[in-house]
């Protein structure tokens, strides 16, 4: 009697797992969603919410049924499963696994990860060089020309010139200079090239499915479509630091005549 | 004159006692229970010292949680505890970080990796396989007193200037390389270095034993395809130490001359650090993390495969039938070791490593899926048709069936870089690798702890404490670490000391909460353990040689196994699943049960 009541009471206690956690995970978690290749990484993640979801729910009430019916058995039932049975069980899940994991990276995934990598900067695109360091988000536009001024880690100097800008560089003339806050125009694609004066930091922008390490001696590019207007956050996603947890920036999408005006401001 | 039993530990080979010979270690306390060559002795050592470690680990979480869960709250008592580490009654950032890598660096290598790698592994294979001892039982001891040094390194770093070292376990350089990047960059990271060089010279050692060991002491009549799934998992899992640490070594010595010697293996040129120019030229910070991950992905296998070997080697015990497909599940062991060595860039795909890398690590991690689905299905369908028992261990590899499960299916996210680039970095992978090679290895080790308990100390722990341990286990953990997959998917990066500086994190602050309270159930709910465990050995009811009925070859000894095990060699006549027929003991065969008293079913 003690024997069945416990096994009933675990049984529950997965099965209970089961339902509790679905009905968690159903809820709608994901931040807003303010980019293009975003919705793909949606529904990458939608997929296998759904699919894992259905796989978790089922391998728990299995095992809860298991257990239930186990601790009410006199006798074992048959002691060996056949050959094919096993066979067909292992090749059966090892192939089900396969298709839901292989086939949704392929037929999902793939898709979205080339058009994010292999996204070429579209004639109009606003270039964007963000330099980290501990703990901020030092922003620059090429400005009129288009073209970077040079830069030279020696010339840095933290409060007066923080990206260590030349200035005999002409090109570095008119480049605009700010801090934490990144701002772009509505309608074109953003051009992020990071790099990163100290250690690792990572770039992430949680509503547009970006995230990008900032690795010193590199320069990783993002090239991203946003698809709403706003305010958003800019969280460093990499360990920097004592103050890694508010290394915070705002990114900005206005409509073009507001980004005009801004820029003008800058000067 | 040197008895047959010193024979065996100076030379390491095979002997056997002749009748009539002492079967208990004649030497004195030091040698005997200090510096131990007996394999059992050095087996419970590990454990012993892994389950000290892990009383740090957990007050360690314990602080984070309660950062998170309480991040405006002030702690004066905490002020007056750890003065360095609060101020004001307010834990430092540094002091956070601190607290989170050593949390991670203690629980992976010198909690999970003592108890159930060295420990069990060093308990286990030499009587499974039917050997008096470890292949080389000096080597062995050496290993442990190694381990040990490495530990007392490790806790020793939290008192030198900066504290101990704050760069996550991972420790990436710079961070990690440079002292003034953050504190615990200082004195702290490097003993953080030499401790895991010790770390990895001693674990090094223990796989070579239990290699050898498995291919060259085994009783007659031990085939490979008659061992039981525990020693194939850490046969397995040894290989894979063997292949994969070494790089690590050499990383950490190359991060040790970066930092005191002038090299820049891993530092560019042009750092700026506090407003100074770093002279460090050419070096790149993605070598280090391709060396770690080359250690730290097949790690995660040589910490989970033996927690799935002892799950499939309790189960029997408990469903008295054979465990479902044995063969299938050792290929499975064997591809999953192969294909662990390849798939270390799923944890680098926005690390500015080439996309391509990226695309080929998804489509190998998704591989390895496959063979790990057919492992856990195997250990699910071993419960078909089974007359079960739900003891204490039984209830523990459940809950290794549960979380192996859950924390599998949250792999297939992370595994795949698309979906990874949102949750890279987030509390999804905090949530994922606590429940697989936290969770499943913890109640791994708790189902073998009081499984072999009793062969061990030959006494019975306590079985309703073990019982009620579970139920104030299980529930919390999961809770915990499924929360935690949840926080990710909305954006929650790791290694935050707060959460409060960000609008789209404010709806979290009830979730943490809800998770440090379940953790503090947790924490406090081990107590019921560490009682049990202490009172058992001092009081605990005197074992049988066989309690659980099971087949495997230390359940022919007396509990406690004499010093040199089993003497004579045993003959092995059958594999490890003798369950579920008709015999004169019941309805069970040992290994060493003949085959014409019962017949050889596999």
């Amino acid at each position: 009697m003690q024997k069945k009541v416990e096994g009933s009471l675990v049984a529950l206690l997965f099965a209970g797992t089961a339902f509790i956690g679905a009905w968690w995970g159903a809820h709608a978690w994901l931040p807003s969603l303010a980019s293009r290749h975003g919705a793909g990484i949606d529904a990458m993640l939608r997929y296998l919410l759904l699919t894992t979801g259905a796989l978790f729910v089922t391998g728990y009430v299995v095992l809860a049924y298991f257990i239930w019916k186990g601790s009410r058995r006199d006798a074992i039932g048959k002691r060996f499963a056949s050959r094919r049975t096993e066979r067909l069980l292992s090749a059966g899940l090892g192939l089900t696994m396969a298709a839901v994991a292989e086939g949704g990276v392929l037929a999902i995934g793939m898709p979205v990860w080339s058009e994010y990598f292999d996204a070429a900067p579209t004639g109009d695109a606003i270039e964007i060089e963000v330099t980290a360091q501990q703990f901020m988000w030092n922003v620059r536009y090429p400005g009129q020309d288009g073209v970077f001024g040079r830069t030279d880690p020696a010339l840095v100097d933290d409060t007066t010139n923080p990206l260590g800008l030349d200035r005999n560089d002409p090109h570095g003339k008119d480049d605009v200079i700010g801090l934490n806050d990144i701002t772009v125009p509505f309608g074109r694609a953003v051009h992020v090239r990071l790099h990163s004066k100290d250690v690792i930091h990572s770039f992430f922008l949680p509503n547009f499915r970006v995230k990008q390490d900032a690795v010193p001696g590199m320069t990783p590019e993002v090239i991203f479509f946003p698809t709403q207007t706003g305010h958003f956050e800019l969280a460093c996603a990499e360990l920097c630091g004592l103050a890694h947890y508010r290394m915070r920036g705002t990114f900005n999408v206005v409509s073009q005549k507001e980004f005009e005006e801004w820029l003008r401001q800058q000067k | 004159m040197a008895t047959p039993a010193e024979v065996v530990q100076a030379n390491g080979v095979q002997t056997f006692r002749p009748a009539g010979v002492p079967t208990h270690d004649t030497r004195g306390f030091v040698r005997r229970f200090v510096f131990s060559t007996d394999h059992k002795v050095i087996g419970i050592q590990y454990i012993v010292t892994g389950l000290l470690m892990a009383i740090v680990g957990a007050a360690l979480a314990s602080l984070i949680r309660l950062q998170l869960g309480f991040p405006d709250q002030q702690w004066p008592l905490l002020s007056k505890l750890l003065p360095a580490g609060y101020q004001g009654g307010v834990m430092l950032p540094e002091f956070y970080l601190a607290v989170v890598t050593m949390h991670g660096t203690i629980m992976v290598f010198f909690f999970i990796s003592y108890v159930l790698v060295s420990g069990f592994g060093n308990y286990l294979v030499p009587l499974q396989v039917g050997a008096n001892d470890m292949a080389f039982p000096f080597l062995n001891m050496l290993s442990y007193w190694i381990a040990f040094l490495s530990a007392a390194v490790l806790i020793f770093s939290f008192f030198v200037t900066g504290g101990a070292a704050a760069a996550g376990w991972t420790a990436y350089p710079p961070l990690s390389a440079l002292a003034a990047a953050v504190p615990g960059s200082q004195m702290g990271q490097t003993l953080w270095l030499l401790s895991m060089a010790l770390f990895i010279a001693s674990f090094t050692m223990s796989g070579l034993n239990i290699v050898a060991t498995v291919l060259s002491v085994r009783a007659p009549g031990l085939s490979m395809m008659r061992l039981p799934l525990t020693v194939w998992s850490y046969f397995v899992s040894s290989i894979l130490g063997l292949l994969a640490f070494p790089p690590l070594t050499a990383a950490a010595v190359m991060l040790l001359l970066d930092r005191h010697f002038g090299t820049s293996f891993f530092l560019p040129s042009g750092l700026i650090v506090g407003n100074k120019l770093v002279p460090s030229t050419g070096g790149s910070p993605l070598l280090w993390q391709h060396l770690f991950w080359f250690l730290g992905h097949p790690e995660v296998y040589v910490l989970q495969l033996p927690a799935l070997g002892i799950a499939c080697d309790i189960l029997p015990a408990f469903t008295r039938k054979p465990v479902f497909g044995y063969r299938t599940s050792v290929y499975c062991l064997m591809a999953v070791g192969c294909l662990s060595m390849i798939v270390w860039g799923h944890h680098m795909f926005v690390s500015g490593m080439s996309p391509f890398s990226g695309e080929y690590f998804s489509l190998a991690t998704m591989t390895i899926t496959v063979p790990m689905t057919i492992f856990g299905v195997n250990m699910l369908a071993s419960l078909w048709g089974a007359k079960l028992d739900l003891k204490a261990p039984m209830l523990f590899v459940c809950g290794v069936i549960a979380l192996f499960g859950s924390g599998g299916l949250g792999g297939l996210f992370l595994g795949n870089a698309t979906a990874d680039m949102q949750l890279h970095d987030t509390y999804f992978v905090v949530g994922h690798f606590h429940m697989m090679i936290g969770g499943v290895t913890l109640l791994a080790t708790f189902a073998a702890i009081y499984f072999w308990f009793p062969k061990m100390f030959g006494r019975t722990m306590n079985e309703t404490l073990a019982k009620a341990h579970f139920w104030l286990t299980f529930g919390p953990f999961f809770t915990i670490f499924f929360m935690q997959h949840f926080l990710g998917l909305q954006g929650a990066p790791r290694r935050y000391y707060a959460f409060t500086a960000y609008d789209y994190l404010r709806n979290t602050r009830g979730q943490n909460l809800v998770i440090s309270l379940c953790a503090f159930v947790l924490v406090s709910s081990q107590f019921l353990f560490l009682i049990n465990f202490v009172w058992s050995l001092v009081q605990g009811r005197s074992a049988a040689s066989n309690p659980w009925r099971a087949t495997t070859l230390e359940w022919t000894l007396p509990s406690p196994p004499p010093h040199d095990n089993f003497g004579e060699a045993p003959i092995v006549a059958r594999w490890a699943y003798e369950y579920g027929v008709p015999t004169p003991e019941g309805d069970f065969a040992t290994q060493t049960v003949p085959a014409a008293s019962v017949p050889v079913t596999a």
